[in-house]
């Protein structure tokens, strides 16, 4: 048995999210008595490699390739399917994310694995195989048995605590092309915001709802944000009167996100939204309804006007030591 | 060129789940089944571009694995407005048995663009779409957020980590589609459903094929303890105890 993780980087650089992936990898491959490899794809520095070892990676596969340039599936998929062979790997873990989602179906396939998507938790068992998964949008979590010889997790974004070891991690090169004829997609055109926190990213999110009454109305909501290092998400009925970008909705269609921090102000918290934001660690909700079932999933709670309670939030966060 | 949508059905997004079987199963009492909201978006966007002459777009059909009691969700993809329907005759024990019946479908029926949506409210797993390209050997294009066509071929609007990439890739393709792609679901109308009664259901009977996973046993999320009110006169109060106390801050 070995496991293989595979760590996407974003223009040569890891993120928390990578080395939750490889702290989940060894907490698999330590459950199995093996050890973890490590595969990158694209152009990342090796001080920026070594760093999967501290997180329990024990070799890294660093594949370099001009025909990988842009994200192909079926490219992709090829390369990861042939590390995958040759290194005999029993457990593929890849993220829950776009890039995960775009390539783990189409890796189960190929390599006749099954598939346990969206796990929070190491396996329940490895005899059999048993994973612990979200299932109905957060309202239920399903002990999935995977019944196949090689297995194949995706996981959970910020599901899974980082775990620091002191791995010096053995660093391999490899320049590798795949057959020419699977290179279809062609990106045309890249719109990228900068500056701006991404959602998904962020360990504290500070999301507003209708019972913010206006697009106006954003100005201490953003403030707060800011000042507690956080982003800003909103609610469907918000994005779809065009007050907010849609990019910003959180909620079963929208994002799903599970930050350390969320605040809710003006949510009710209807069920399709608590969908998106129920894997948080901690709900802060600011609402003037106390009957808002919002509430209910709330650990923290203020009913209130959300003009009111905002500037003394903020004033108190402008306060502290 | 023709249209393939995917179509799960799922219990309506508001249902509090229940469990039978000992924790084997969901109680599926009373439940009221849907279009998986992506699905039902992907549905409407492919009926824009076939209602849009200049696409070139010819048909919309829909397909379905699932057994008879599923019909009501095909026809109400019809009464919204598909051309055709197919279902596959088989229970969905896995992403993995359904991929591989959607692929044979696509293979005897020679579709041009397959939609999928991105998961389905119920599994969550994110896996039909790819699988069914990967089974067929053509390419996919994951987190579509829109299409549009320009001289007559697709134009793909991919989500990436914050932004968004213009992408094309050729015929036949699978795209996995998510929110944005179309702005509200379409929705039947009256003549629409009189029409969708007559329409027929193409059937198939499964291919083989063994599914590679199976739920042993669902359980509900952990209860979050009660909630801790803070007076909304004091409310900087909360900023104390989020730094201090729950040290998130």
């Amino acid at each position: 048995m070995s496991v293989l993780v595979y760590t996407e980087n974003w223009d040569g650089k890891f993120k928390k999210l990578s080395y939750e992936l490889v702290s989940y990898a060894a907490g698999v491959a330590k459950m199995a008595g093996t050890s973890v490899t490590a595969v990158s794809i694209g152009k990342v520095e090796e001080e920026e490699l070594k760093k999967l070892g501290n997180y329990g990676a024990a070799r890294i596969i660093n594949i370099t390739g001009s025909q990988l340039n842009i994200l192909d599936n079926q490219a992709y998929t090829s390369v990861l399917a042939d590390v995958a062979q040759k290194e005999e790997a029993t457990v593929i873990v890849i993220a829950n994310n776009n890039e995960g989602k775009a390539l783990a179906p189409r890796l189960s396939v190929r390599l006749k694995a099954g598939a346990g998507s969206g796990v929070s938790k190491l396996p329940l068992s490895l005899e059999p195989f048993t994973v612990y998964k979200r299932t109905f949008s957060g309202n239920a979590f399903a002990h999935l048995v995977i019944n196949s010889d090689i297995k194949i997790l995706t996981l959970a974004q910020n599901s899974f605590d980082l775990v620091e070891t002191d791995n010096n991690a053995v660093i391999e090169n490899r320049e590798m092309s795949v057959d020419g004829s699977l290179l279809r997609t062609t990106v045309n055109d890249v719109q990228k915001q900068t500056g701006k926190m991404l959602l998904t990213d962020a360990d504290i999110v500070v999301s507003g709802g209708r019972g913010m009454k206006s697009p106006d109305n954003w100005g201490p909501l953003e403030e707060l944000a800011s000042l507690l290092g956080g982003a800003t998400a909103c609610s469907r009925p918000v994005s779809d009167e065009g007050w907010r970008p849609h990019d910003e909705h959180t909620g079963q269609t929208g994002k799903i996100i599970a930050p350390n921090l969320y605040i809710a102000v003006g949510i009710s918290g209807a069920t399709q939204h608590l969908a998106g934001i129920s894997s948080s660690k901690y709900i802060v909700a600011i609402n003037t309804d106390k009957d808002a079932p919002i509430f209910e999933s709330a650990q923290y709670g203020i009913v209130g006007d959300a003009m009111k309670v905002l500037p003394k939030l903020v004033e108190a966060v402008k306060a502290r030591k | 060129m023709k249209i393939l949508v995917c179509i799960s059905n799922v219990p309506d997004t508001t249902t509090k789940i229940k469990f039978a079987e000992g924790n084997a199963s969901i109680d599926t009492a009373g439940i009221q089944w849907v279009i998986n909201p992506w699905d039902e978006l992907s549905l409407t966007r492919a009926l824009e571009l076939r209602d849009d002459a200049s696409t070139g777009v010819k048909s919309v059909t829909v397909v379905h694995v699932g057994p008879a009691s599923s019909e009501p969700t095909i026809r109400k993809a019809l009464a919204i407005g598909a051309d055709n329907a197919i279902r596959v005759n088989a229970e969905s024990p896995d992403a993995w048995f359904v991929a591989s019946q959607i692929a044979e479908v696509v293979k005897q029926e020679q579709f041009d663009i397959v939609m999928c949506g991105i998961e389905s409210s119920d599994y969550n797993g994110s896996m039909v779409g790819g699988m069914v390209a990967e089974f067929l050997g053509i390419p996919s294009v994951s987190a579509v957020s829109g299409i549009n066509f320009e001289n007559g071929q697709p134009v793909l609007t991919r989500e990436i980590d914050g932004g968004k990439e213009i992408v094309t890739v050729p015929v036949p393709f699978t795209a996995i589609v998510q929110k944005g792609i179309a702005k509200e679901p379409r929705i039947a109308a009256m003549r629409g459903i009189m029409m969708a009664r007559s329409k027929p259901v193409k059937l198939y009977e499964p291919v083989a094929g063994d599914p590679l996973t199976k739920v042993v046993e669902f359980e509900k999320p952990a209860p979050r303890a009660a909630c801790r009110y803070i007076d909304a006169e004091n409310a900087g109060e909360l900023i104390e105890i989020l730094q201090n106390e729950a040290k998130v801050i």
